[in-house]
């Protein structure tokens, strides 16, 4: 069931001459859901943000936002931080800002006061008086930032919004993305910085070569693969590890192996016999993270 | 959350009014005006300087002379010198006043058809003609006299002897002063013009290569941006144009250097106006659309050479025909023509004589080119503006998309 602010995308094709960039991708994002959008570079993320925004257009498929259409007007709606990052150098940031927030539709004085609101929390508001070109380049992505959220966006549209920005820049970043969500704004970013997608996300799609290979929870993407455990014990070899029924050793790094387990087998029995090797420092079920799931997705789509 | 609906006419003002304060801040736009500003008025004022100095040639007569003053003063008027005859009491003071330039020649005395002359370097060519003539006549009243005649009635004789003239095609007549003021017109309107286009050039180019285009236009479209640009580049160069036209015009009034009446002055003002509205609006489309297809500044010089070649033509050929031949015939034809009557007519129009039909076809051509121009060049910047990176080909351009 999808709420009133759903964002959908529905079977979008791009071409550029021979070479296809999107092929019928379809997802959606639930008002107030984070969703990480993660692929290699080319595998069509920008094209479909673009299309999105409207700045290119699709050979086919639909872009909805509570189930109509998303048109012109719509799309004023819509915050949008483009990959290749744009304002213009030699404008003041206040100028700046308040002039996005105008074309936006917003009147003169509440544009200012969004900008001044905005500047203060991605703290640049003492730099509101200089021009663009003159700040650093994390300071530059803060004022980016601002330019997609100042006109109060009822959808977000991020093309790489964590890059480039020190780690205070991305705690400040990931809080207005959740706290945006909470107002119930469907928020749509793309990031090659996995730990922070499986952080900040509810759900991830992964893309790879313009098609939708993945897309669901982190622990939805873990589900169906094998049942993996990670045991350290104090002994003076791992050899305990190597022959146990049931399971196969993976991995090992120092003390610590990492087993799969066959379909079935008890995940008890191999702490027994861990235990009966010497003192067990350390047994638990593996997560694998979204790095790993991601590679994985990515081989087998390969294959 | 519910907003206002923007309508597109505000979309486009508010890139309007951007343009417009980004220029009229920056420090290159003030500069560019003070310098044509300077320009013009050092220009009117050069003219009156010049215009001044001519003072008329002093010639010192000796009382050995003094028979050939009248004859001298006489030839002169009738010959249109602006000359004037002083007595000197001596030889000596002559020298003297010569030699620290009071007087530009002195004649010492005559011997038979000789005339003897003193002047600082050598005699001007003006003032020999004159002093010969002037021998020559009085040579010619003492025979008459001799001969028993009366020289008087000879010369009034002589002097009512006339050529009449009808011409086939009348040459028109052209007053030296405007076709000053007209050439000033032209380098003004090229100048203004070559600026403007190519801020217009400039400032599309900066936005792709910023990328900023691309936050503008999830937000307005492609239309809206290129004629909010167009509307403010063009009223930030108008108002250039307004104040170069109004201080040069008024510089020229008040020094004396200008001789010409206020509405005369005013309509070559006016036209000249007229003019940078169609000639920026005709150019500004064509440089935006061509602007469009590259995304570096380096780039802009090449991908906008096609338009200033048309501007500059239409400059260069006025400028080096105009003031010699106002009514050379190919020149008229050209500027009836939309891509050279922005820079020819006004030209034109300020140097005078120009039938109203003339007038009248240029404006009605000017205007009618402006839609098929927005069509054009609105398909070039629509297509061009989104693609970072190469150049676009103007057949890529150019497709319907």
């Amino acid at each position: 069931m999808r709420g009133e602010q759903c964002l959908e995308v529905d079977g979008i094709s791009k071409r550029f001459g021979e070479v296809v960039a999107l092929d019928r991708l379809s997802f959606s994002i639930d008002g107030g859901e984070v969703f990480g959008f993660v692929g290699s570079n080319g595998a069509g993320k920008t094209t479909a943000m673009r299309i999105a925004l409207g700045v290119l257009d699709a050979d086919g498929g639909e872009v909805r936002w509570g189930g109509r259409p998303v048109t012109f007007e719509t799309r004023r709606r819509i915050g949008y931080m483009p990959e290749e990052r744009g304002l213009y150098p030699r404008m003041k940031v206040g100028e700046q800002l308040a002039y996005l927030a105008r074309l936006h539709g917003l009147d003169r004085a509440t544009a200012w006061q969004r900008t001044r609101a905005w500047t203060e929390r991605l703290g640049v508001a003492s730099r509101i008086d200089d021009e663009v070109e003159q700040l650093s380049l994390g300071n530059q992505q803060r004022v980016q930032l601002a330019s997609a959220l100042v006109h109060n966006p009822e959808v977000l549209v991020l093309d790489e919004p964590f890059s480039g920005l020190d780690p205070v820049a991305v705690e400040v970043m990931s809080s207005v993305l959740a706290e945006r969500a909470r107002d119930g704004v469907p928020v749509l970013f793309s990031s090659h910085q996995l730990d922070l997608v499986e952080r900040v996300c509810d759900r991830v799609g992964v893309i790879q070569a313009g098609r939708m290979v993945a897309c669901g929870t982190v622990e939805e993407l873990r589900g169906g693969g094998p049942e993996q455990v990670v045991v350290e014990v104090s002994a003076a070899t791992v050899d305990w590890a190597r022959a146990l029924p049931g399971c196969r050793l993976v991995s090992t790094q120092g003390a610590r192996v990492l087993l799969e387990l066959d379909d079935g087998a008890d995940a008890q029995q191999v702490l027994r016999c861990a235990q009966a090797a010497g003192p067990v420092l350390e047994f638990a079920r593996y997560r694998p993270p979204l790095t790993e799931l991601y590679r994985h997705v990515v081989q087998e789509e390969g294959r | 959350m519910t907003r206002p609906r923007r309508s597109d006419a505000t979309a486009v003002r508010l890139v309007a009014a951007r343009e417009v304060t980004t220029r009229l801040r920056s420090k290159a736009w003030r500069i560019v005006t003070l310098v044509l500003v300077a320009m013009v008025v050092g220009f009117a004022l050069v003219m009156q300087a010049v215009a001044g100095h001519q003072q008329p040639e002093r010639v010192g007569v000796l009382p050995e002379a003094r028979a050939l003053a009248p004859a001298i003063t006489a030839t002169a008027r009738a010959t249109g010198q602006d000359l004037v005859s002083v007595a000197v009491p001596d030889a000596a003071t002559a020298r003297r006043q010569v030699a620290d330039g009071r007087l530009d020649a002195a004649v010492t005395g005559t011997t038979g058809d000789q005339v003897r002359v003193v002047v600082r370097k050598r005699l001007d060519a003006g003032l020999e003609g004159v002093l010969r003539q002037a021998v020559g006549q009085m040579i010619l009243d003492s025979r008459i006299r001799q001969l028993g005649g009366d020289p008087g009635q000879v010369s009034r004789a002589v002097a009512s002897a006339s050529v009449r003239t009808r011409a086939l095609e009348p040459p028109q007549t052209f007053d030296p002063q405007r076709l000053a003021v007209g050439s000033v017109a032209g380098i003004l309107i090229y100048l203004a013009l070559i600026g403007t286009g190519q801020g217009v050039a400039t400032g599309v180019v900066e936005e792709k290569s910023s990328r900023v285009v691309e936050l503008l236009l999830a937000t307005i479209r492609p239309w809206q941006l290129m004629a909010g640009k167009v509307l403010g580049i063009g009223l930030a160069g108008l108002l250039q144009v307004v104040l170069v036209g109004v201080a040069g015009a008024t510089v020229g009034l008040l020094s004396g250097a200008l001789d010409l009446s206020l509405s005369v002055t005013a309509a070559v003002v006016a036209w000249l106006v007229v003019w940078f509205v169609l000639g920026f609006t005709i150019y500004a489309l064509v440089f935006a659309g061509l602007g469009a297809l590259v995304s570096r500044q380096e780039e802009v010089a090449g991908a906008t050479a096609p338009a200033t070649v048309f501007l500059v033509v239409g400059y260069v050929v006025g400028i080096s025909v105009l003031p010699s031949a106002p009514d050379n015939s190919l020149v008229a034809v050209l500027s009836l023509i939309p891509a050279f009557s922005p820079t020819l007519m006004p030209m034109r129009l300020a140097m005078g004589a120009v039938p109203a039909w003339q007038v009248l076809v240029a404006l009605v051509l000017a205007v009618a080119s402006i839609p098929l121009l927005v069509l054009l060049t609105g398909r070039l910047y629509r297509n061009g503006v989104v693609r970072t990176g190469a150049r676009v080909s103007l057949r890529v351009a150019l497709r319907r998309g």
